[in-house]
């Protein structure tokens, strides 16, 4: 028997091409193609000269932390929503999306009053010696700010799914509460996890509006990559702008295929279960 | 039989001191680390007193932002929801080779730094781009100009309305569209009358999200727009040239407006979640789902 074909593949599949050509395509493509015509030479010099270096370390260093400390502060968000009734539980659960919502600029210089020397805790931390503005400490806030949301909204729905069954059984076979989060509950969210930990990183890799204002932006010591893309531009090095962005540009393919190796892998876990 | 209401057994976590530490602990981050910073930039937009705020909001400059983001926002969101429902009818509805990869490439702007963004629309429509000599002998303005800001505020926010509505009309399936036409409807009054009508709420959640992303974008603007004060600053830009001016004040109730924008875009977002649009079940890229097969009885 014949497919019954529904009508408008031509017009949809048109659109959605012609737009995802010259808006997706063409740019990147052009991007690609200004730092290839660089030269392996030059190209080599510019992305690994020291300031260049410097950012990658500065930027992936901040990212890894931001991540690590959002994997414990997501976790434990998404543990306490789904699992407790508390007064102001969807209050909270509508607020993680802020991070989201907020213009990067906007929460960039909200977390700069905050956390600069006379600011509310920037006064309070400099009393123990933490400087956490202008330093790569604040690059870290202001990453996990913005990729919060990130590990909780995968993670939420993953554990709201799980089968109350499983702990149960666990715990008559004697497992303590530690034993069984580890052993039984970790391993069922670990897909998931993944999946909002390579986002969270991948988003912290390119952020750049919440990390300028805090930043401080010394060369060598608090430059994230990002920025120096945008002060070689400023320089009229265009050559330059365009081989530290493709260095960002492939970072950021890699991230994507992992990511959707991740999410492959838990959507198929999920539709197994 | 006596009452004897079942006592569900104790989860884990369940420890009532456990318990209590956690939630107190989760509470007092949340505070400090997502509501402060909200609370800081209404405090810190009248720190100089309501005079300076209304100055600043009423001034010629930042009326201009305003109206830039606003325009830029009337042209950006409907061409991406134009394009997301294409994109959405043309992956769910029918089978064809390169869907997978069409997907991904949907889904790249979400994973990429606006600030390359921003480079690489630089390479096409600037002087030593593809297009720049050709668009400079025929005098027409993209970059450091009002489309530029759209291209580049058009690139960041391409996935979101497709994101929303593959995955719900993946699960809804064909079998709708396919009864309406064959009963005799066109491709239009299916979509209009059929389609629509059952994806809606995701749509406009998708549509509120991608309108908060466009108004807030910065890096992305921040490189084709060249901040020309009064003339390619949107609000976003506006805010920090305000902030680098030593006008803290002012960049602070600039950014009381934006802040106001990303509240009420969270109140609309759950406003929709009620109406069953933006799953929380689904990863935040649109990997395609698992469709169910369920037999309708």
């Amino acid at each position: 028997m014949a497919r019954r074909v529904l009508p408008g593949l031509p017009l949809a599949l048109g659109i959605t091409l012609v737009y995802v050509s010259i808006i997706v395509v063409l740019p990147l493509g052009a991007l690609i193609f200004k730092a290839a015509s660089l030269g392996p030479e030059d190209y080599w010099r510019i992305v690994s000269s020291a300031r260049a270096v410097a950012s990658y370390r500065v930027t992936v260093l901040s990212a890894l932390a931001a991540t690590a400390f959002n994997l414990v502060f997501g976790m434990a968000l998404a543990w306490v929503l789904v699992r407790y009734r508390f007064p102001g539980r969807r209050f909270i659960d509508a607020l993680v999306d802020l991070p989201f919502a907020l213009p990067t600029a906007v929460a960039g210089i909200a977390l700069t009053a905050l956390f600069a020397p006379n600011g509310w805790f920037g006064s309070i931390l400099g009393l123990a010696g933490i400087k956490v503005a202008y330093t790569p400490l604040g690059i870290m806030i202001a990453m996990s700010f913005t990729s919060l949301p990130f590990i909780v909204r995968t993670v939420q729905p993953v554990l709201e799914d799980l089968d109350p069954a499983l702990e149960e059984a666990a715990q008559s076979l004697g497992g303590s509460d530690v034993s069984i989060f580890l052993r039984v509950i970790l391993p069922l969210l670990a897909p998931a996890l993944l999946a909002g930990l390579s986002l969270s990183f991948a988003r912290s890799l390119g952020e750049f509006g919440a990390i300028i204002f805090i930043a401080g932006n010394q060369p060598m010591e608090t430059e994230i990559t990002a920025l120096l893309t945008f002060i070689r531009l400023e320089e009229y090095d265009y050559q330059a702008a365009a081989a530290v962005a493709s260095v960002l540009l492939i970072t950021a393919f890699l991230m994507l295929a992992i990511t959707n190796i991740l999410q492959a892998r838990a959507l198929r876990y999920t539709a197994r279960g | 039989m006596a009452a004897t209401r079942s006592k569900k057994p104790p989860r884990v976590g369940d420890h009532p001191i456990f318990r209590l530490g956690l939630l107190a602990a989760v509470l007092v981050l949340t505070a400090l680390v997502v509501v402060a910073p909200l609370v800081v930039i209404g405090v810190q937009a009248f720190s100089a007193g309501a005079d300076v705020f209304v100055a600043t909001i009423t001034d010629a400059d930042t009326r201009h932002a305003i109206f830039l983001t606003v325009a830029t926002a009337l042209i950006a969101v409907p061409i991406n929801t134009v394009f997301g429902v294409a994109a959405a009818w043309a992956i769910t509805k029918f089978d064809f080779t390169g869907k997978r990869l069409l997907l991904i490439v949907i889904e790249i702007p979400f994973s990429i730094s606006p600030i390359v963004a921003g480079v690489a629309y630089l390479f096409v429509y600037g002087l030593q781009g593809v297009f720049g000599p050709a668009l400079e002998a025929a005098e027409i303005k993209v970059l450091f100009a009002l489309p530029g800001i759209v291209l580049a505020s058009m690139f960041v926010t391409a996935p979101f309305v497709a994101r929303e509505l593959i995955p719900l009309m993946q699960a809804q399936g064909r079998d709708l569209e396919e009864a309406a036409t064959s009963l005799g409807a066109s491709g239009w009054r299916t979509f209009f009358s059929v389609t629509l009508p059952n994806v809606r709420w995701a749509l406009l959640y998708g549509v509120v999200l991608c309108n908060a992303r466009v108004m807030g974008e910065f890096g992305a603007v921040s490189v084709v727009s060249g901040n020309i004060r009064g003339q390619t600053n949107t609000l976003p830009l506006h805010v920090e040239l305000l902030y680098h001016d030593y006008q803290t004040a002012g960049a602070f109730a600039a950014a009381s407006i934006l802040a106001l924008l990303a509240v009420v875009t969270l109140f609309a977002k759950v406003l929709l979640e009620r109406q069953g649009a933006g799953r929380a079940g689904r990863p935040a890229l649109a990997a395609p789902q698992t469709i169910k097969t369920e037999t309708l009885t």
